[in-house]
């Protein structure tokens, strides 16, 4: 599908406009690495959203995989500190072996609580947080991935009335995760990385002065 | 001033609750975290609501034991972070060489296995015998656990692959028996730590200190709480003294932060400066 034939498909989707969206809390895990830089390599700069990451990795993993998205895409990606406040034009990525949370008054708290899902960060820790602080003004999104973490989560943002988009298992590295949100959520969108790109690029930009 | 929602005007009341009737002060931890192990308690306590907790906690000192249970589990392990142990004894123990006594202090111990961690090095590079280690909690069951030193088997091989990456100079396997589906750590390692019950919240400072430790246990407190420990811990060092936080804590955002200078700075481990 060329990418004009997907802008148009996108645009045709009867969605409230996001402009009122705030962030978007994703989740990934195994094949995340090249998943997540499909997605951030196409993001605009005018994306007017704060994104928060949480992928499964390994507790000693370092920060190389930060710096080498950040070298890839126009927004800003970085780790997410604890007391951080959350800002647009952010892609965060939560530290390993750590939980990220997000506070009422939108900056990241940390634990090291118990492991959820076999998971530290735990995504679906991070979805529900982030659903209490941003109610309807959060999209989440669960891509490619082995386990069935992400699915609670994105059930809590449907019920604040945010909007939940699931990586289509057809075109996910590993399906199970992708399918599992399906089979437990009545999510909004199903759709390719490249379409998540188009989507967000063309309902939460920046809106034209004038 | 930022409108609270209905749940998080039932949490501070609950905790205000608790501080009121018990003296336990979870005010200023940092809510998201606090919340979620209330919100998984409730069905435990039969409660639909917080509210309907606060009103249980406040008529029965049992049921509070069991949320006090839930709000203080801490997890750790041992050799935590291997890189930060290398550093620990590549750059600070050189420095507590050159002392007689070496008095140090672990705050928010919780299970122990931090503790004996710090107590095995100590014994590997011969400085044990010149220490005393302070080893302290808000958590009494956590406490006597940590007494105990008494971990799950199964948990052996993590641990024995983080001491060997921490550079453990012997088999970890020296350090434990075990029995059955348990494995108790060598006594030795105990002769020189005294456990005891200290609250960050609200407890003062502890005298003298060569060194603290206090890893992932600010990161539960919200600025002003943080701000508090942290100045705690400043009154709490000697000359010298070193201050060890966890890999995603920094003193640098603290108002206490030129009061420290960085000793290994990617692995939180900091001194205190020289008054002038």
């Amino acid at each position: 599908m060329t990418i004009r034939r997907l802008e148009e498909q996108v645009c045709r989707l009867k969605e409230p406009v996001c402009q009122n969206h705030e962030a978007v809390v994703i989740g990934v895990s195994a094949g995340g690495m090249k998943a997540l830089e499909i997605l951030f390599s196409r993001l605009k700069k005018d994306c007017n959203l704060a994104f928060i990451v949480v992928q499964h990795v390994s507790p000693g993993s370092d920060e190389f995989f930060v710096r080498y998205l950040n070298e890839r895409s126009v927004l800003t990606v970085k780790q997410a500190d604890e007391k951080e406040t959350i800002k647009k034009g952010y892609v965060y990525i939560a530290p390993p072996d750590y939980h990220l949370l997000i506070e009422e008054d939108r900056t990241f708290s940390l634990s090291v609580d118990e492991k959820v899902n076999y998971a530290r960060p735990c995504i679906d820790i991070t979805f529900e947080t982030a659903a209490f602080a941003f109610d309807s003004s959060l999209i989440g999104i669960v891509l490619t991935g082995a386990n069935r973490d992400g699915s609670q989560g994105l059930k809590k943002i449907k019920e604040k009335g945010g909007i939940a988009i699931v990586q289509d298992p057809k075109t996910a590295e590993v399906p199970v995760m992708p399918r599992e949100a399906i089979h437990r959520v009545k999510v909004d969108h199903i759709l390719s990385l490249e379409e998540i790109a188009v989507f967000l690029n063309n309902y939460c930009r920046t809106p034209d002065k004038g | 001033m930022q409108k609270l929602k209905p749940e998080t005007i039932e949490l501070n009341m609950l905790l205000e609750a608790i501080f009121v009737r018990y003296g336990y002060d979870f005010r200023n931890y940092a809510k998201a975290s606090i919340k979620r192990r209330v919100l998984s308690h409730l069905s435990d306590a039969g409660c639909q609501t917080i509210s309907a907790l606060q009103h249980q906690i406040l008529y029965s000192p049992q049921a509070f034991a069991k949320l006090l249970f839930k709000l203080s589990v801490n997890v750790t392990e041992m050799f935590r972070d291997p890189d930060f142990y290398l550093a620990l004894k590549k750059e600070v123990f050189p420095q507590l060489l050159k002392r007689q006594r070496i008095k140090i202090w672990h705050a928010g111990c919780s299970t122990g296995e931090e503790v004996y961690s710090l107590a095995i090095f100590l014994t590997e590079e011969g400085l044990y015998d010149r220490c005393h280690l302070y080893a302290t909690d808000i958590d009494d069951h956590a406490l006597s656990k940590a007494r105990d030193a008494i971990y799950p088997v199964k948990e052996m091989k993590a641990f024995t692959t983080n001491y060997n990456n921490a550079g453990g100079r012997a088999s970890f396997s020296d350090y434990y028996r075990a029995k059955y589906d348990f494995a108790m750590l060598d006594k030795a390692l105990k002769r020189n730590i005294t456990f005891s019950n200290h609250n960050l919240a609200c407890d003062s400072v502890f005298g003298e200190m060569d060194l603290i430790f206090c890893r992932n246990v600010l990161i539960y407190f919200n600025r002003e709480l943080q701000d508090r420990v942290i100045g705690l811990f400043k009154d709490s060092l000697a000359e010298n003294g070193v201050l060890c936080l966890g890999s995603r804590e920094t003193i640098r955002v603290s108002k206490y932060t030129d009061v420290f200078e960085d000793m290994v700075p990617s692995q939180k481990i900091y001194r205190i400066k020289k008054q002038s």
